[in-house]
C-alpha cells in the first residue's frame, strides 16, 4: 500500500554526537542510522567523526573504523571487501550501494549512511532480507529439466551463453529492489527487480526446460506488473546490470507466446 | 510470504527527497503520475465547461467566468504542460514496452528531450490560441 510517512516506532530521531579525534585535521562526519532491538527506543542518527588521514578509501573502511575505535556496538554486515558478496549493501548519500565499492571522496560534505530502504530492521544497518531471499526461492532460480540428463554436462552454445551476460553477474545485494518505489508499496506481492532479473536469467538460459512454466508463474498483475519503468533500479545497480531491461523482456515474453 | 516484523521492528526510512536521492528517473516517472490525474480531472473540467454553455447562459456565464479568471488560466495552463510532457512521455513508455532505450544514457537524453519538448510544444501552442 503507498505509503509516505514512517510508522510511529520507525521515526528517527536525533542520537548521539561522539567526540572528533584528537589533532586530526582532515574530518568528515558520518551520520549513521542506529537502532537497538534491546532498548525498545525509536532508531536515531549518531554523528561520529572519523579521521581521513588514517582511515582507507571506502566507505567500509570509515564503518570498520568506528567499529573497531569510536563505538563497537555499531552493526553492519561486511564480509568480501571487494563487491563480489553483496553483504555491505546500504544506502549512503541517498542511493543503494556497496559500501566496499563506493570511495568516501565520492561524497562531499556529511556522509548519512541509512540501512536499505522501506525494509524491517534487525539492527543499524542490517536489514531483514528473508522475504527478499523467499521471492529469490519462488522463481526457481536453478536449471529445470524434463529430459534424460545427459552423460557429460548441459551443453550451450557460445551465442546461447552470451544470453547470460549481464543477469548471471547479480550477488543479491538487494540494493535494487529496495530502491524501487514499488517495491516499497507492493513488495508483499511484487517480486522486485533482483528476483525478476534472476526470473529472467533463467528464462532465456537455452539449457532450460521449464519456460512455460516460468512464464506461467509470473503471469500475476503484482508479481511481474508492478514494474512502472522508474528505472531506479538500474540508476543504483553496484554492478552496472539492467533489472528494469530483463522485466521489460519478460514482459514481451508475456505478449509473444499470446499471438 | 515470511514473517519480518519479529520483536517490532522499524521499518528503515525511504522516501524519495528526505531519505532517497531524487533522481532524474524517478522523478519524471512521478510527474508522468501526476501529469495524468491532472490532465483527466482537468478533462472533466472541460466538459462541466460544455455542460454549463449547453444548460443556461446564466450557467455559462459562472463556469466560464471561472475558467477564464486567472486561477483558471493557471489551471488550463498547467494542463497544457502535463498534457505534452505525458504525450512525450508516453512515447518513451511505448518505447521501453518493445524492449527499446534501457540504457542509463538513453534513458537521461530522452528524459531531457522529453522535458524540452514538453515545454517548446507547451509555448508553440500558447502562441497558435493567442495570436494564431
Amino acid at each position: 500500500m503507498v505509503e509516505f510517512a514512517l510508522p510511529k516506532n520507525s521515526r528517527v530521531v536525533t542520537g548521539k554526537t561522539w567526540p572528533r579525534p584528537e589533532g586530526a585535521t582532515n574530518v568528515r562526519a558520518f551520520r549513521i542510522y542506529r537502532w537497538d532491538p534491546d532498548t525498545g527506543e525509536n532508531p536515531r542518527i549518531d554523528t561520529y567523526f572519523v579521521d581521513l588521514d588514517t582511515c582507507g578509501p571506502m566507505m567500509l573502511d570509515a564503518l570498520i573504523k568506528i567499529k573497531n575505535e569510536i563505538d563497537p556496538t555499531l552493526t553492519f554486515r561486511r564480509s568480501c571487501r571487494e563487491g563480489i558478496c553483496g553483504s555491505c549493501a546500504m544506502n549512503i548519500d541517498g542511493i543503494n550501494t556497496l559500501a566496499c565499492i563506493w570511495g568516501i571522496d565520492e561524497v562531499k560534505g556529511d556522509v548519512r549512511i541509512y540501512p536499505l530502504p522501506h525494509m524491517p530492521v534487525i539492527k543499524d544497518l542490517v536489514p531483514d532480507l528473508t522475504h527478499f531471499y523467499a521471492q529469490h526461492a519462488s522463481i526457481k532460480p536453478w536449471l529445470e529439466t524434463s529430459t534424460v540428463t545427459p552423460e557429460h554436462e548441459w551443453r550451450q552454445s557460445p551465442e546461447d551463453r552470451k544470453k547470460l551476460d549481464g543477469l548471471y553477474e547479480c550477488v543479491m545485494c538487494a540494493c535494487c529492489s529496495t530502491s524501487c518505489p514499488s517495491y516499497w508499496w507492493n513488495g508483499d506481492r511484487y517480486l522486485g527487480p533482483a528476483a525478476l532479473l534472476h526470473a529472467y536469467r533463467w528464462i532465456i538460459d537455452s539449457r532450460d526446460e521449464a519456460t512455460g512454466e516460468r512464464l506461467d508463474n509470473l503471469d500475476d498483475p503484482f508479481k511481474l506488473y508492478r514494474c512502472h519503468t522508474i528505472m531506479n533500479c538500474a540508476q543504483t545497480c553496484p554492478k552496472h546490470l539492467n533489472p528494469a531491461k530483463a522485466i521489460a523482456e519478460i514482459k514481451m515474453l508475456m505478449v509473444e507466446r499470446q499471438m | 510470504m515470511a514473517d519480518v516484523n519479529r520483536g517490532n521492528r522499524p521499518l528503515s526510512p525511504f522516501m524519495i527527497g528526505s531519505v532517497y536521492r531524487p533522481q532524474i528517473t524517478s522523478v519524471m516517472s512521478i510527474l508522468h503520475r501526476l501529469t495524468g490525474i491532472g490532465i483527466g480531472l482537468t478533462g472533466v473540467l472541460v466538459v462541466w465547461w460544455f455542460l454549463a454553455a449547453s444548460t443556461s447562459p446564466y450557467y455559462f456565464d459562472f463556469a466560464d467566468g471561472l475558467l477564464t479568471s486567472w486561477i483558471g488560466n493557471l489551471i488550463l495552463f498547467l494542463a497544457l504542460v502535463s498534457l505534452w510532457y505525458h504525450f512525450f512521455n508516453g512515447i518513451r513508455h511505448l518505447f521501453w514496452d518493445a524492449g527499446k532505450g534501457f540504457e542509463l544514457g538513453q534513458v537521461r537524453t530522452t528524459g531531457i528531450a522529453t522535458a524540452v519538448a514538453a515545454g517548446v510544444m507547451s509555448i508553440v501552442t500558447i502562441t497558435i490560441a493567442l495570436w494564431g
